[in-house]
C-alpha cells in the first residue's frame, strides 16, 4: 500500500504537462520512479477512478485527475459509487473517515 | 495606505463548470451578488487584491507542505484544470513580487509563512477571481492555508493569521483588498458531492458575521469533519478574514445551497476600519 505515491504521481500528473508527456511516451519508466503495488499501477494506467477513490486518493487530486482523463462530472461520480459497490469503503487517508451519508 | 476591503466567497469549480446546472433565477441571484461585491471591491480603489485560498493540490503536496505560504511572483498562471471542464480559460494573471516580499518579510514578525515564487492557481483562486477581477487586471498575492492535508493549522491559528496579515497590510502603501474563499460545509470530490448542511452552515455564519472569535474557534476538527464534511476545514479562509477585521461585524449578501455546485453559495463582506 503506497497510496502517498499514488497520490504523488497524480498530483504531478494533474499539475505538470511535461509529466503528462512522459504518461505517454514512456510510461513504464515514469511509473518506475514510483513506489506503486501491481493494483496502484493498474488502477492508474486503466484510470479506474472507483478503485482510485477506495484506495483513498484524496477527492482534491482525484476530481482534477477525473478531468484530465475527460470524465463528466455525473460519469467522475458514478464512477465512485461504482468503486465502493465494488471494493467496499475507503481504506485510507482523510475520506475513510468520513461517514457514509448515502446509506 | 493599509487594507481597503474584505470580504469572503465560495469558490467550488461547479460555480463556472456546470453553471447550466442549477436553477437558472439562483444561479443569477448568486452571479448578481458576486457582481455587488465586485462593485465594492472597485470603489475602495484597490492596488492588489490578497486571496486566501485552501487550495486543493495544484502546488502543495504532502512532501513538503506548508501550513500558511504566501504568493511572491509577478505574475501567476491558471487554472491549472481543464479549462473545458472549469469554463474558465488559462491565462496570465498579475501579481506584485515587490509588495508581497514586503508583507512576508512583516508577516514573519508573528507567523512563520513559506513563500513561493511559483504558483499555479486552481479553481480555489480562479472561480473568485473569475467574478471579482473579470479583466486581470487587479494585481494578486495569492495565500494558501493548508485545509486538505492534515495535520492542519488549528483554529485559532488561522485567526491570528489574519491578524498578522492586517498588520502587514496595515504597514503597507498601497490601498489592499482581501478575499477569503472556502467552505463552508460540504463534502467536494466524494460520491457525496451535493450534500450541504444549511443549519451548520447558518449557524457559523452568524459567528463570522458576528466576529465572534471565541465561537468561531471553538470547533474541533471532529466535529467539523462530522457535522461539515472534509470541506468544512476551509473554514480556515473565513476565519483568517475574521482575523484582519477583528473587532468589525460582517453583512451577508448571499447565501443559499446550491446542489449542484456542491457547496452552500456564499457571498459576504467584513467592514474594515
Amino acid at each position: 500500500m503506497s497510496l502517498y505515491y499514488v497520490q504523488k504521481l497524480l498530483y504531478q500528473l494533474n499539475r505538470d504537462p511535461l509529466v503528462r508527456k512522459r504518461f505517454e511516451t514512456s510510461r513504464d519508466e515514469l511509473l518506475a520512479e514510483y513506489a506503486l503495488t501491481g493494483e496502484e499501477r493498474a488502477a492508474i494506467v486503466d484510470g479506474d477512478i472507483g478503485l482510485l477513490y477506495v484506495m483513498g486518493v484524496n477527492g482534491q487530486i482525484l476530481m482534477h485527475y477525473s478531468a484530465l482523463i475527460g470524465q463528466q462530472w455525473d460519469e467522475y461520480i458514478a464512477s465512485m459509487r461504482a468503486g465502493v459497490e465494488k471494493h467496499g469503503p475507503v481504506r485510507a487517508g482523510l475520506y475513510s473517515m468520513l461517514k457514509d451519508r448515502s446509506r | 495606505m493599509s487594507l481597503v476591503f474584505a470580504a469572503a466567497c465560495s469558490h467550488a469549480p461547479g460555480i463556472t463548470g456546470r453553471a447550466q446546472r442549477a436553477d437558472a433565477k439562483l444561479r443569477e441571484t448568486f452571479y448578481a451578488k458576486l457582481g455587488e461585491l465586485r462593485v465594492r471591491l472597485e470603489a475602495q480603489r484597490p492596488d492588489a487584491l490578497i486571496v486566501v485560498a485552501a487550495e486543493h493540490f495544484a502546488n502543495f503536496f504532502m512532501n513538503n507542505m506548508p501550513a500558511y505560504c504566501v504568493g511572491m511572483a509577478d505574475s501567476y498562471e491558471g487554472p491549472i484544470e481543464d479549462e473545458q471542464w472549469l469554463a474558465i480559460a488559462r491565462r496570465t494573471v498579475p501579481g506584485n513580487a515587490d509588495l508581497s516580499r514586503r508583507v512576508i518579510g512583516a508577516l514573519l514578525n508573528d507567523i512563520d509563512v513559506a513563500y513561493a515564487e511559483e504558483w499555479k492557481f486552481d479553481h480555489g483562486i480562479m472561480v473568485p477571481l473569475h467574478f471579482m477581477t473579470p479583466r486581470y487586471d487587479l494585481p494578486v498575492i495569492p495565500v494558501n492555508v493548508n485545509c486538505q492535508g492534515p495535520p492542519l493549522t488549528p483554529l485559532a491559528r488561522a485567526y491570528e493569521f489574519g491578524r498578522a496579515l492586517r498588520r502587514a497590510c496595515d504597514a503597507q502603501p498601497e490601498r489592499i483588498a482581501l478575499i477569503g474563499t472556502g467552505g463552508i460545509s460540504h463534502w467536494p470530490a466524494t460520491p457525496d458531492s451535493g450534500v450541504i448542511n444549511e443549519a451548520w452552515d447558518r449557524e457559523f455564519l452568524a459567528r463570522f458575521l458576528a466576529n465572534d472569535r471565541a465561537a468561531l474557534t471553538s470547533y474541533t476538527d471532529e466535529e467539523t469533519l462530522r457535522d461539515a464534511g472534509q470541506g468544512g476545514f476551509e473554514i480556515r479562509t473565513f476565519l483568517a478574514v475574521a482575523g484582519a477585521t477583528e473587532g468589525e461585524r460582517g453583512e451577508l449578501l448571499f447565501y443559499a445551497p446550491i446542489p449542484i455546485f456542491a457547496v452552500g453559495c456564499t457571498v459576504a463582506t467584513m467592514a474594515v476600519r
